[in-house]
């Protein structure tokens, strides 16, 4: 066990893992990854593994498209299956309002280079013929969007960046960060055992999702960042029978079959926040959103469900992450909303050639917690849920 | 032998792809569950989990009651989406 490093990363999610991968493999191998829980207890462990390219900022259908495209070489990189299947997204508009929105993100995205494509009602029932199309006026459609299955990925990077030099500490939380001549002291513990100690670290990362805010008051500094509880659940399996993912926009409610075969699902509902992560699940999510599944797929009626569950989205005034360094040696990778999962491989790989010293990506200078001061934002609108 | 054991029969989890996961040093049980996938099948564990529930505690060398069951899901039996919807009444 280390004593000393050159970084420490608090949070194991996925966001944490990959960027002790991206390190390692960069030759920065001094690195410890403190996790509170067991790995995949945060949102990384609850999320329904879309990735998807169509988005409303020029900064994420650019980043998305290089996370897609590295997820592609990931099973040959690391050695995990981590199932990726591009069967496409397929967005479905019910107003002329969202109609327009969709067209111009599309715009957007082609001029981005994603095969994003705008269907008609009955091109989009071409794709998912089990669709009830009655109020939608049209859809867009991007083949190269897909879903994977979360839970490798997380082993996948863990075992690669260990097998490299890096340590990652489970069960081991972060309760206090001192700034020190050479960097920061922190003071942790073991969530079973309450056993203490400590580690040197020149450099920290806060890469703690949706207690990223707590985690940085730890050092004085407050974050916009909110806890939002996101529902999920999943079915019982079928054949392989639906290619895409498929999400209405006027609900938020969005379905994928998994590589198991089972219907994951789920879609916007409103909570009480109180600044807490709450992962209780709702029986509310479940009449809401099998009213709205029976409708846009009626022959879904029969379908029983078998678990739901709940994970927090670590949400941001403006839907965009906050990066950067807010503080000297302390860095801040957070605030990914209901999108972190498929944004975590280009993320870690940026942030690993900046802290390596290669370079510095603009999204770094772009995504500063500053910008909720100076009000320059540009919110993303394309989020669900 | 142990490859021949299985332990969760939804997701055909045998005692073998248990005994490497505690190798890894993934000892809880809500480890073992996302490792292997043990207890995400139609019974939702009622039939494996107290036989994980004892592997873990030998691999984590405590007694059998410290260890904790996974977070059970909603519902307790797979309820049909009609039903959900209000649909059935
Ligand atoms: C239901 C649901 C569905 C989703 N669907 C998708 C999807 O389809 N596609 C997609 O890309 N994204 C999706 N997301 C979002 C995605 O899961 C997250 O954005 C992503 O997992 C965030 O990763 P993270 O590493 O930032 O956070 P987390 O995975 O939450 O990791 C943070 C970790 O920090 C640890 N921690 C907290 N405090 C401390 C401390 N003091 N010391 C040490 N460790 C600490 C926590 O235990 C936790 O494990 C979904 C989220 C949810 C909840």
């Amino acid at each position: 066990m280390k004593s000393e490093c050159d970084i420490a990363i608090i949070g194991g999610g996925i966001m944490g893992l990959s960027m002790a991968y991206q390190l390692s493999r960069a030759g920065v191998t001094n690195v410890v990854v403190l996790e509170r829980g067991y790995m995949a207890e945060g949102a990384s462990g609850r999320n329904g593994g879309g990735v998807r390219m169509q988005w409303s900022s020029e900064s994420n259908v650019l980043l998305m498209r290089e996370s897609i495209d590295l997820m592609r070489h990931f099973a040959q990189e690391i050695g995990v299956n981590v199932w990726l299947r591009q069967g496409g997204y397929l967005f479905l508009a019910r107003s002329e309002a969202e109609r327009e929105k969709m067209e111009t993100n599309v715009a957007l995205q082609n001029r981005c280079d994603v095969p994003t494509r705008m269907l008609s009602p009955e091109e989009a029932r071409a794709i998912v013929p089990e669709l009830d199309l009655s109020g939608i006026v049209c859809a867009s459609y991007n083949p190269k969007d897909g879903t994977v299955f979360p839970w490798p990925f997380l082993w996948g990077y863990a075992h690669q960046a260990m097998a490299r030099g890096v340590e990652v500490r489970l069960h081991t939380g972060v309760d206090a960060i001192e700034p020190s001549a050479d960097g920061y002291l922190l003071a942790t513990s073991k969530r079973e055992t309450g056993e203490r100690d400590t580690l040197r670290a020149k450099r920290v990362v806060n890469a703690a999702g949706s207690w990223s805010p707590e985690v940085a008051r730890l050092v004085g500094l407050e974050l916009p960042n909110r806890p939002h509880r996101h529902e999920i659940l999943s079915t019982e399996p079928l054949k392989p029978f639906l290619a895409p993912m498929v999400s209405l926009l006027s609900s938020g409610l969005y379905f994928s079959q998994s590589m198991r075969g089972e219907i994951v699902t789920g879609i916007s509902l409103e909570d009480h926040d109180d600044g807490s992560v709450k992962l209780g699940s709702r029986l509310g999510f479940l009449t809401k959103i099998a009213r709205e599944l029976t409708q846009l797929v009626p022959r879904f009626a029969e379908l029983e469900v078998l678990r739901q569950w709940a994970g927090p989205y670590d949400v941001t005034p403006d839907g965009q992450p906050i990066l950067g360094e807010p503080l000297p040696g302390f860095f801040l990778c957070c605030g990914f909303v209901g999108h972190g999962f498929m944004m975590a491989p280009v993320i870690g790989k940026r942030y690993a050639e900046w802290l390596s010293g290669k370079k510095k990506d603009p999204i770094f200078d772009r995504f500063t917690l500053d910008r909720f001061k100076s009000g320059k934002l540009e919110p993303e609108e394309m989020i669900l849920g | 032998m142990s490859a021949k054991i299985i332990v969760c029969r939804c997701e055909d989890v045998t005692l073998s792809d248990i005994e490497r996961t505690h190798a890894l040093g993934y000892t809880h049980l809500e480890e073992v569950k996302r490792y292997t996938g043990l207890g995400t099948g139609p019974c939702q564990g009622r039939e494996c989990m107290v036989h994980a529930a004892i592997l873990c505690a030998h691999a984590s060398k405590i007694p059998v009651d410290k260890v904790r069951p996974f977070t059970a899901r909603p519902p307790l039996q797979p309820v049909s989406l009609a039903i959900l919807a209000g649909e059935d009444e």
